[in-house]
């Protein structure tokens, strides 16, 4: 009976003690501005996951930053130091998660990325509390160099935007890449007229381009270069051809080759019910953005269900273990807390009306980062 | 290098300055007649660009997507001019900049509300897509030629306005002196609206263009608005001639300078390292343009003094 009674206590502290560790969460993404898709895409999917666990101990707090890093070190600083939030999680782009990710984590705060993956995070400046649940920067692009090589290509014409996360792409593509480059060029970051660009294509006798463009730029060069009259092979990372942008490309797009590691045809049960419920919810298709938000949320819960958040040890350890269910079936944390993934090659395809990607093949198998090494945790 | 090549991209450099001219001949008319600052042009060109997407989809007419960027932009510029604008002529430059900053907000979140945060669909019309071969063998798309081809028939228009009609005369005369006009009987408020609502619709037809063979979406207008203070700058405040002739000298330096600074820098340093520094020096060609114009000429090249 005693026994019975000290069992009951302990059950009953148990269950007091989860119900007051609640957590809360600072989500800072975009959300207005030429780059709010993105934001609200990893914001939609990342709440989807919470919703569909129905658990009330989980405190989100949304925040925009306009995209610009002064905001974001703002908001970050705001829900630190007010908010009290135990992990911070949202930025999309990489100078943004350079200016507030270091600071947090130094801290004491966790970092969960649905999104930016700069190779300093991923190297030298990797921490034990930051996870990245997308992928390091250079990995799409690296997979596009993979597929150069894989459908033969031998003289690519390579462009990206002069910024760190264009630099990464193109070192990125050249770390697999093994033909020749018949150019290799820096356009502005936010250009919009690409004619020189396709004319200097056009005199450089390549036999592909690799492009990293993304968003409205993305959609620009694609409608020019369809314009152009120039018939090439595409090479690009998905950027440029995620559900939220491929209905503004249109017919210019269809075809082309792009890498992701995730697609909404990736054949399992997780995925599945992501698309179905993401469509169900906010009518529309989601993006590899919304995935992202979404597994980003589930990788959280799945932490929150074995471990304390302020139990820095044990919830470090619950994180890494990635004890979740992927939208992208396979996934694992490398040494740097950096995902080992599957990177696919996608086709844009027409479905009925709309625009989308279908997979058709697989650029690299179980793939992880380069600067596993340089990172000392 | 080919000769071709070169060709080509002063036929972008063309293109690319037509275009600017369309943004920079609305503000700097704005600025010369009304002496207002402001910043909300980039709306209107947004607002051309999303009328024409929309009207394209509903009814499949690139012409009469032009024509509903027009209309669109020339009205909502009348109905900001009749509600806000007005209210800044007698206010220091100051105010206007943060009213007008205040609209480009509201513009902007306002079409965020109306056409949701994803970029729309505009194409180019059947008609006008593909290259055409030119001669010497150069191939150039048809819907750029189009564009300077629009853009020199509506520059011509506008001198023909400007230089010939009686709303020209007035427009001239309230650019030298407003209280002089007002006092020969002519309503100057009437004449405001109509310069600030054409000026509007240069600006809607251009963003209308461009959004066939960029993207158009929300925040679209800003990058070009910049662009046009510098072209504005460079010709002379308040100077239609200078601002197509600054309009050029930006479209073609930008252009060139982005083709050949890499390739300049090629000769004396390895491929890698000469398209970076090429292409961060042909990022600020313009301004250095921009300032070297000003160091000579204080008023820009067309600028009254």
């Amino acid at each position: 009976m005693k026994l019975r009674f000290i069992a009951l206590v302990t059950a009953l502290a148990a269950t007091a003690s989860v119900a007051q560790a609640d957590v809360k969460v600072g989500m800072i993404t975009t959300l207005s501005g030429g780059g709010a898709g993105l934001g609200i895409d990893v914001r939609d999917g990342f709440m989807l996951a919470i919703k569909q666990s129905g658990r009330s101990d989980i405190e989100v707090v949304i925040e925009d930053d306009q995209r610009k890093p002064d905001i974001a070190v703002q908001l970050a600083d705001k829900m630190i130091q007010s908010e009290k939030v135990d992990v911070l999680t949202g930025i999309i782009w990489s100078n943004l998660a350079m200016a507030v990710v270091p600071s947090a984590l130094a801290q004491g705060k966790f970092y969960l990325s649905p999104n930016a993956g700069p190779s300093p995070l991923a190297g030298k400046g990797c921490h034990k509390n930051y996870f990245n649940v997308a992928w390091q920067n250079d990995n799409l692009h690296e997979a596009g160099g993979a597929y150069a090589n894989g459908a033969g290509y031998k003289n690519t014409f390579i462009l990206a935007p002069n910024y760190p996360a264009g630099k990464d792409a193109l070192t990125g593509y050249k770390r697999m890449y093994e033909g020749a480059l018949s150019g290799e060029l820096y356009t502005k970051l936010g250009q919009k007229d690409y004619a020189s660009e396709i004319a200097q294509i056009r005199a450089s006798g390549a036999d592909s381009v690799f492009f990293f463009l993304p968003g409205g730029m993305g959609i620009s060069f694609l409608k020019q270069y369809a314009d152009s009259g120039l018939t090439l092979p595409l090479v690009g990372p998905a950027f440029s051809f995620d559900q939220g942008i491929l209905q503004a490309v249109g017919d210019a797009a269809l075809g082309v080759a792009n890498t992701s590691q995730w697609s909404k045809d990736i054949a399992n049960p997780t995925n599945e019910a992501f698309v179905t419920s993401f469509q169900a919810e906010y009518g529309r298709l989601p993006s590899l953005y919304a995935s992202q938000g979404f597994d980003t949320a589930n990788l959280l819960i799945s932490a929150i269900e074995v471990a304390d958040v302020s139990d820095v040890d044990a919830f470090q350890a619950a994180l890494k273990a990635a004890n979740f269910a992927s939208t992208r079936g396979d996934f694992a944390f490398a040494a740097n807390n950096h995902p080992i993934q599957d990177i696919y090659v996608r086709e844009v395809i027409k479905e009925g009306d709309i625009y989308t990607n279908k997979i058709v093949s697989t650029a690299l198998k179980d793939h992880s980062n380069a600067y596993v090494d340089e990172c000392k945790m | 290098m080919s000769l071709i090549l070169l060709i080509e991209q002063v036929l972008n450099g063309l293109q690319f300055g037509v275009m600017l001219f369309l943004m920079a001949a609305g503000l700097t008319l704005i600025f010369g007649v009304m002496g207002l600052i402001n910043l909300a042009h980039g709306s209107f060109y947004m607002i051309g660009a999303f009328a024409a997407a929309a009207t394209a989809a509903a009814t499949g007419s690139f012409l009469l997507a032009l024509v509903a960027s027009l209309v669109a932009a020339a009205a909502a510029g009348a109905i900001v001019e009749m509600t806000v604008i007005r209210r800044l002529y007698t206010r220091d430059h100051l105010d206007q900049v943060l009213a007008t900053f205040a609209l480009i907000l509201i513009f902007s979140e306002g079409t965020r509300w109306m056409f949701g945060s994803f970029p729309l669909f505009l194409e180019i019309p059947e008609y006008l897509s593909g290259p055409i071969r030119l001669p010497f063998g150069i191939e150039y798309p048809q819907y750029r030629l189009a564009i300077i081809a629009v853009g020199l028939i509506v520059a011509g228009g506008l001198f023909a306005l400007i230089a010939k009609t009686r709303i020209g005369i007035q427009i001239r005369a309230g650019e030298s002196d407003r209280e002089m006009i007002a006092a020969l009987g002519v309503d100057i408020s009437k004449l405001y609206t109509f310069v600030f609502a054409l000026g509007a619709a240069l600006a809607g037809i251009a963003g209308a263009l461009i959004g066939a063979i960029q993207s158009v979406q929300v925040g679209m207008g800003e990058p070009v608005l910049i662009l046009a203070f510098v072209v504005i700058v460079i010709g002379g405040i308040g100077s239609i001639k200078g601002a197509l002739l600054g309009a050029l000298l930006v479209g073609l330096t930008d252009t060139l300078a982005g083709f050949l600074l890499p390739k300049a820098f090629g000769l004396i340093m390895d491929a890698a390292a000469a398209t970076s520094v090429g292409s961060s020096l042909a990022s600020m060609s313009i301004y250095i343009l921009m300032a070297g114009v000003l160091l000579f000429k204080p008023t820009g090249l067309f600028g009254s003094t």
